[in-house]
């Protein structure tokens, strides 16, 4: 066993500060989330106090349910969670065979795929919903939790579709291969070794999805006026709000985006169609 | 691996191209139509001029232009630091690459009412300012008379998305081998050195992508600006959201629009020219 080489003082000191700097980058970025989670769940008195406490005296709900029970707010949850689900099936169906055609097979125009559907990742998508109200109003799709559902896919699709390449690359070819040598039709083949292997990295895109549509902000808010999802309906009504109606709103679309993250780190790095060996 | 002949691949692909076609393609050639065709079907410039004129327009394009040249400098220093810390693979590392990934779940929107939170009259910046004995009263930080708003529309956008980029350069950074950090450290090469010559030049592929991707997410900047400063502060993005929802002048919209596309367009051209990188080299 090689015994450890000893540390220099300096090199310690250097180690020590990396740490600190590691510690404060994550204050920064935790100290906010724990904020905004305090407001959500205290009292009107401690939202509209001066000087603000900075750490929580008494947990209440009545923020939470004073929102709740706000104008057709349960309704616009109700309406995001839809919306969200809606897009990720319809990702996964459209998503996950252009993956597996990525991953798979070797054909003229692979790379130039590949690129296209980087490129869009790239793009301002939601810049294309304004002409897509006009476009929905002709197929009668406005204000509707399909037509916001449908732009989400459209956002969301590139990286459903580079995430499920880099999980079906990561399904070794050699187990499904033996399956079609033992008899098994490529379908067949796909169903029983191929999809159980994949699942996990299928429900990590799935999330990504869901986080995405839950999130959208610009394109729900354009393309609905009655039928708002959250985001839609914050933004909307932004403005004249009272501080604890915004805060909790802010802490419901925060919470189930940073629950959901946790279980999809393992995917993180395939968000960018960039597959690891 | 199946060969080319197989039409398979086409059709598994099939969905996905017809789906990006109709979605992204057709609005945005609609987009284009509706900003330079008035509602008889004539070649106009009107909208366009209109969208010029307007006196939001310099001030929304400027904000937008300053708001770029500040964010992403800030955030790529920001993302790079995180993803050096990260490789030092200290103790607790996955933990840290959790944290500092969080931020990439949080909606705009949730971004800019957090920091609301914190820079409104009686926020928390202003608590601990006063803790600290640095203030009497508290500071009205948003208040659109003073340039703190757009100060505050940094930060949040810097605590936001500087997790999309560190994500980027964190993979750019495992890819490296680490054949080559060490060959420079047998050479004698000090930190700053190998960080310079070797790794940030191997890691241009990854730069470039974040590069572009972050400046073209900073052009449409919209829900952080609308929570933090009500509409006070003025951004390509949220006026094109005006001209749609409060003026009901679609066209208009669709002009601003077409401006954030373009913008979008040259910012890519131009990092894909000056970071020229060789095929091989990309992920």
């Amino acid at each position: 066993m090689k015994s450890k080489p000893k540390r220099s003082s300096s090199q310690l000191a250097k180690r020590g500060l990396i740490y600190l700097l590691a510690i404060s980058i994550a204050m920064f970025i935790l100290i906010p989330i724990y904020l905004i989670t305090m407001l959500a769940f205290s009292t009107n008195d401690v939202i509209y106090s001066y000087p603000k406490p900075l750490l929580p005296s008494e947990v209440t709900l009545d923020t939470v349910s004073f929102f709740l029970g706000a104008y057709r707010i349960i309704d616009s949850i109700k309406r995001s969670v839809l919306v969200a689900l809606i897009a990720l099936v319809i990702s996964l169906l459209i998503g996950a065979p252009a993956g597996y055609a990525l991953a798979r097979y070797i054909f003229p125009g692979k790379d130039s795929f590949r690129l296209l559907f980087l490129s869009t990742r790239a793009f301002p998508m939601v810049i294309l919903s304004i002409p897509l109200t006009v476009i929905y109003i002709n197929w009668g799709l406005d204000d509707t939790n399909l037509g916001v559902a449908l732009i989400h896919v459209a956002m969301a699709l590139p990286t459903a579709i580079l995430v499920t390449s880099s999980v079906f690359v990561g399904v070794s070819k050699e187990l499904e291969e033996a399956a079609l040598t033992l008899g098994c039709s490529r379908f067949e083949a796909f169903r029983r070794i191929v999809m159980p292997l994949a699942l996990p990295g299928l429900a990590a895109s799935s999330i990504f999805t869901f986080v995405l549509s839950w999130n959208e902000t610009f394109a729900a808010a354009i393309l609905t006026i009655n039928n708002r999802t959250l985001p839609a309906r914050l933004i909307v009504q932004l403005g004249g709000s009272p501080a604890p109606f915004k805060y909790a709103g802010g802490f419901f679309i925060l919470v189930p985006a940073v629950v959901f993250m946790l279980f999809v780190r393992r995917y993180l790095l395939s968000l960018w169609g960039i597959t690891l060996k | 691996m199946k060969r080319f002949k197989n039409i398979e691949p086409y059709i598994l692909l099939l969905p996905a191209i017809v789906y990006l076609l109709v979605f992204f393609a057709y609005p945005m050639f609609r987009s284009f139509k509706m900003a330079i065709f008035t509602e008889e079907g004539q070649l106009t410039a009107k909208y366009f001029l209109r969208m010029i004129n307007d006196s939001n327009f310099r001030e929304a394009f400027q904000n937008t232009f300053l708001f770029l040249i500040a964010i992403v400098p800030l955030q790529f220093t920001l993302a790079l630091i995180m993803a050096l810390v990260v490789n030092e693979k200290l103790k607790g590392s996955g933990l840290l690459v959790y944290i500092y990934s969080i931020p990439i779940a949080v909606s705009d929107l949730a971004a800019g009412i957090i920091w609301f939170s914190i820079f409104t009259q009686h926020g928390f910046l202003n608590t601990v300012l006063s803790h600290l004995g640095l203030i009497d009263k508290p500071f009205i930080f948003l208040s659109y008379e003073t340039s703190w708003p757009f100060v505050a529309v940094v930060l949040a956008e810097l605590w936001r998305a500087t997790s999309i980029v560190f994500v980027i350069l964190v993979a750019g950074l495992q890819s490296i081998p680490k054949a080559y950090d060490e060959a420079a450290k047998v050479f004698g090469a000090r930190y700053w050195t190998r960080l310079w010559r070797v790794t940030l030049p191997i890691l241009r592929p990854s730069i470039q992508v974040a590069l572009i991707l972050r400046t073209i997410l900073a052009i449409q900047v919209f829900g952080v600006v609308l929570a933090l400063t009500g509409g006070d502060l003025r951004v390509l993005a949220s006026e094109a959201y005006q001209w749609y929802n409060n003026y009901r002048n679609p066209p208009v919209a669709a002009a601003y629009a077409t401006l954030l596309l373009t913008l979008s367009m040259i910012t890519s051209y131009i990092y894909l020219r000056s970071l020229r990188v060789e095929e091989k080299m990309r992920l």
